[in-house]
């Protein structure tokens, strides 16, 4: 079973340093009850693995607004002008990642395995500093897995065993966060008693902690 | 005929009937205004949703559904929701047959440069570099020149590069090139241009086909 947390507490499961994720993509599908409870903690230097920082007034761009990342790990930053601000004053570590690199690195680091290969990003800056290889005749790169102490996922609906369903575009990179995460909290729009097994897109076995929205 | 709606007629001509396509935002979304009739194209966008429609009416926006700009979506039917890694594995793998993406720099060898300038742009790549890594046709759509009159089409890339050796179709508002090992080969003109303004504007070395080019039809 899942315990049923505030947002307050699900905040409170991070110390200032620690590196966590959050699922969602320009905020669309991310855990936004939590995220304003984290930001009310305003706990410091995190590393944050996310698609992106969305806006300056929405879910991971406000973080940005408090300050409270020392390294981002992120595909784009464009939709957050703050963002470009701290990294260019130096305040701020961006790595930037191919987005399907990100997924595929964080898919990596929840699943077990050791890293994998890419044609993705040969002959750009994120060649820099990793192995090139050739495979299958073409050049490739190694690309490591990241995981976390927390994952902060956001589905649509969750029942009390923790399984959770997400919506439409929602999903984004939340599914692959939910192995990454040595702790993993998803807030969700609806809490059920239990779903359809054929309804479940992740397993309940994953998640240790459940907010309601707005609670 | 504006040059959004030039490159936006020409482009979707390029597409063959049932690819799945992807289109970068900005420029590369006006394509699919003018798609033929006879061409049915399966759209892609990659924060996870494949045949996507137009933007909902007002009151009718699902706030779990927009494309991968934060714009509001609609779905057809046969439409499919995934998450990112599976997104990715689409592109990627090669299971996804047209790219269309913005330039800042596009050079002889194919090289594309669209996702950051150091010191004063730095958006980041976004899907970019996987698309360009993955998808089977790279179309680079844009203004022949930047805003200062400087040739985008380059002999070398100087910005940071999203691709290295990935266009196969560079198309402006004055030609259509295609990237071929032997170099840059001007394929069509815009009917409103001349050989010779089409290579003073361009920076590049370009092949001249020894019929000439075709004139662009839209």
């Amino acid at each position: 079973m899942a315990r049923v947390i505030t947002s307050d507490e699900a905040a409170a499961l991070i110390n200032d340093g620690d590196t966590i994720m959050v699922g969602g993509f320009l905020g669309i599908g991310s855990p936004g009850t939590v995220i304003d409870a984290m930001v009310k903690r305003g706990v410091k230097d995190l590393t944050l693995v996310c698609n992106d920082t969305a806006f300056p007034d929405k879910m991971t761009g406000k973080m940005i607004m408090n300050k409270q990342f020392k390294k981002i790990i992120v595909s784009h930053i464009g939709t957050n002008k703050e963002t470009g601000r701290q990294m260019t004053a130096g305040e701020l570590d961006v790595e930037l990642n191919p987005q399907g690199t990100l997924a595929e690195r964080i898919r990596c680091g929840g699943i077990g395995l050791g890293g994998f290969y890419t044609p993705t990003g040969v002959g750009t800056p994120v060649e820099e500093g990793k192995e090139v290889r050739v495979l299958e005749g073409r050049e490739m790169l190694f690309e490591t897995p990241l995981t976390a102490k927390v994952s902060y996922l956001k589905a649509a609906k969750g029942d009390k065993f923790g399984n959770l369903r997400y919506h439409a575009t929602g999903m984004n990179f939340n599914p692959v966060m939910a192995f990454a995460g040595e702790t993993v909290v998803a807030e969700v729009d609806e809490l059920v008693d239990f779903m359809d097994p054929d309804d479940v897109h992740t397993p309940g076995v994953l998640v240790d902690y459940i907010v309601r929205r707005g609670r | 005929m504006d040059l959004r709606e030039k490159i936006g007629r020409r482009g979707a001509k390029l597409f063959e009937d049932g690819m799945l396509v992807n289109l970068g935002i900005g420029m590369p979304t006006v394509l699919s205004n003018y798609i033929p009739e006879g061409i049915n194209l399966t759209f892609q966008s990659e924060n996870g949703c494949i045949n996507f429609g137009p933007a909902p009416g007002e009151g009718y926006e699902d706030p779990y559904l927009t494309n991968a700009g934060a714009m509001p979506l609609s779905v057809l039917p046969g439409a499919a929701y995934f998450d990112s890694a599976t997104s990715f594995a689409l592109i990627r793998g090669g299971h996804v047959d047209a790219t269309v993406l913005g330039v800042l720099e596009v050079d002889e060898k194919g090289n594309l440069a669209n996702y950051m300038v150091p010191g004063k742009l730095v958006p980041g790549m976004g899907g970019a570099m996987d698309l360009v890594t993955g998808a089977k046709l790279v179309v680079a759509v844009t203004e022949h020149c930047d805003k200062k009159g400087n040739p985008k089409v380059r002999k070398a890339c100087t910005l940071p590069l999203t691709g290295k050796a990935v266009v196969d179709v560079i198309l402006s508002e004055l030609a259509l090139i295609r990237v071929t090992p032997e170099g840059l080969v001007l394929e069509e003109i815009a009917p409103d241009t001349t050989v010779e303004e089409v290579v003073s504007k361009t920076e590049a070395n370009l092949i001249i086909p020894a019929d000439g080019p075709k004139v662009m039809e839209y």
